[in-house]
């Protein structure tokens, strides 16, 4: 039983080390968005002076609008397209959908860098000037790979009988696509559209590349500032680590939630 | 049925524009002399002699060392995290994997950012060491801080990929192990290891090619002057305008981490074909 005891140190060793790894730098980021000076490091007494200056602060209101602004549409375009392509490439032949396939992962293996420099030479070429409409095209481009791979499990496993059976009795093809095969691969579309609206929400490197001087998402504003570092940062990491933490608690915990409900409702 | 497959074409014509002639352009621009006239091209090897010059290739060996070294902290440091979560309970092991993706949903620019203030010359780390008398240490803006970054980073991607596979595992693998004679060492060594050996194959990926391009850690926690292949590629796209030898050493790094990442899968493939005879090759 000794043995076990020790064992058990072990594990509550390795877990608390790696949470403290990861948690620290998170707490000490929040911590001081509530600092009284512009320190970062020394603490001089609590106040809410960053928070004022977040909301106050025009260029990084505008940043968060934009951020915001170009992963919704981004996610619904890429959204719809990519799954009206996963269902067109698992009816195509074999061939087609190899091809297909093996382009579409480019983005995917490929490092943001490059397919950052692809699309700012594609712009350049075409002599469109680069700006928010040029960030929110990227967006769509790099994300609706991500909803293809997403999509296509599903569909995989769909059963091809159904879908005949619906224009047998009569559906047109828009009505089959629409009540019969989108319903079934459902929770492929919903986590391709989760994985794409925080692809763009997050994206800095493509952003950075085929944005113009005038348009900044979050990243990009983060990162020019970061040469004149100030708490203000720490204020609005602080509200979005909240936000995502709620976020991400209530999705993970529901189930567990309705489940207990269900028991007692029994 | 059949009529659906015509839905692929719109996306092919997207693709070919979108994915397709972007890359084009990259390797267009990288045997290509500089010149605004776009229907004048000059062809040259110029752009790929130029990197071979000792101050490039010494970015170029710095980032496959920093990034080699990244991976391998992954491996040494993830490997047991992610044993330990597979062997708790069920309900504790939801709870600590959304603990590890949680810090993933943060923007990574913040992330990477809060070092800053730890590692700084006044920062949180030295007061510590301060206040046990020990001396400050240098933190910021050395390889240190930029491997620390990049470990901090992309841990999460190395033990989510481990876990999933040893979350897989047939516990009865390992109780067959131990009732054949086998210690706990030599069951973890020769059933679990060879066996979780896919994840951490994934894991490698997962890791080595962000951290082999990135340009954003170095430049926050290495400094102004800390190179790697991706601050490099930066410069000529942002700083320089030269976007011809930008191209090019793109197409180099490209070419470099898709080899890389053909080899490990094939040494993936050939040690799995020796290692899984329980996988039925034989029969």
């Amino acid at each position: 039983m000794v043995g076990l005891k020790k064992h058990n140190f072990t594990k509550f060793f390795i877990l608390f080390g790696v949470m403290s790894f990861f948690y620290l730098p998170i707490l000490s980021l929040m911590i001081f968005s509530f600092n009284d000076s512009r320190s970062l490091t020394s603490w001089s007494g609590f106040s809410l002076q960053w928070y004022q200056a977040l909301f106050e602060n025009r260029e990084m209101m505008t940043a968060i609008t934009t951020t915001i602004t170009i992963a919704l549409i981004s996610t619904f375009v890429a959204t719809v397209m990519g799954t009206l392509a996963a269902i067109g490439i698992s009816k195509s032949r074999r061939l087609i959908k190899e091809l297909v396939l093996s382009v579409n992962s480019f983005p995917i293996l490929n490092p943001e860098i490059v397919t950052a420099i692809g699309l700012m030479l594609l712009y350049s070429s075409l002599n469109v000037e680069k700006g928010f409409m040029t960030m929110l095209l990227a967006h769509i481009i790099f994300s609706t790979p991500y909803v293809i791979l997403s999509v296509l499990p599903r569909l995989r496993r769909l059963d091809p009988d159904i879908a005949e059976a619906a224009l047998d009795l009569g559906a047109t093809p828009l009505q089959a696509l629409w009540k019969v095969i989108v319903p079934m691969i459902t929770p492929g579309i919903i986590s391709g559209a989760l994985i794409a609206f925080t692809m763009s929400f997050d994206d800095f490197v493509i952003s950075y590349f085929v944005s113009g001087n005038g348009v900044k998402n979050i990243s990009i504003l983060v990162y020019t500032m970061s040469k004149r570092i100030n708490p203000t940062i720490n204020a609005l990491s602080t509200i979005l680590v909240v936000i995502i933490t709620i976020v991400l608690l209530v999705v993970n915990l529901y189930p567990y939630i309705t489940k207990k409900e269900m028991k007692e409702a029994e | 049925m059949k009529g659906y497959a015509s839905l692929v074409k719109p996306y092919i014509l997207w693709m070919s524009l979108f994915i397709v002639v972007p890359m084009l352009l990259i390797v267009l621009y990288a045997f290509t002399e500089h010149g605004n006239a776009l229907m004048a091209f000059r062809f040259t090897l110029g752009n790929f002699m130029r990197f071979f010059d000792p101050v490039f290739i010494k970015v170029l060996f710095k980032s496959l060392e920093v990034a080699i070294i990244t991976t391998i902290l992954c491996i040494i440091i993830g490997y047991p995290i992610a044993y330990v979560i597979s062997n708790a309970s069920e309900r504790a092991q939801t709870l600590l994997i959304l603990l590890i993706t949680l810090p993933m949903w943060i923007n990574m620019l913040v992330r990477t950012y809060a070092w800053i203030s730890i590692l700084s010359d006044g920062g949180i780390l030295n007061s510590i060491f301060q206040f046990f008398g020990l001396a400050p240490i240098k933190m910021m803006y050395t390889d240190f801080a930029v491997m620390l970054g990049m470990v901090y980073n992309f841990l999460p991607f190395m033990i989510i990929s481990i876990y999933t596979v040893l979350a897989k595992l047939d516990r009865a693998l390992i109780h067959a192990s131990h009732d054949l004679g086998a210690n706990p060492l030599q069951t973890f060594l020769r059933v679990v290891l060879p066996l979780s050996m896919p994840g951490v194959i994934s894991g490698i990926t997962l890791v080595f090619l962000p951290a082999v391009s990135t340009f954003v850690i170095p430049k926050f926690l290495g400094g102004g002057q800390y190179m790697l292949i991706g601050n490099l590629i930066e410069n000529q796209f942002i700083t320089v305008g030269e976007w011809n030898f930008g191209s090019a050493i793109s197409l180099i790094m490209a070419v470099i981490i898709m080899g890389s990442m053909i080899l490990t899968r094939k040494i993936d493939r050939d040690a799995s074909d020796t290692t899984s005879v329980e996988g039925g090759k034989l029969w």
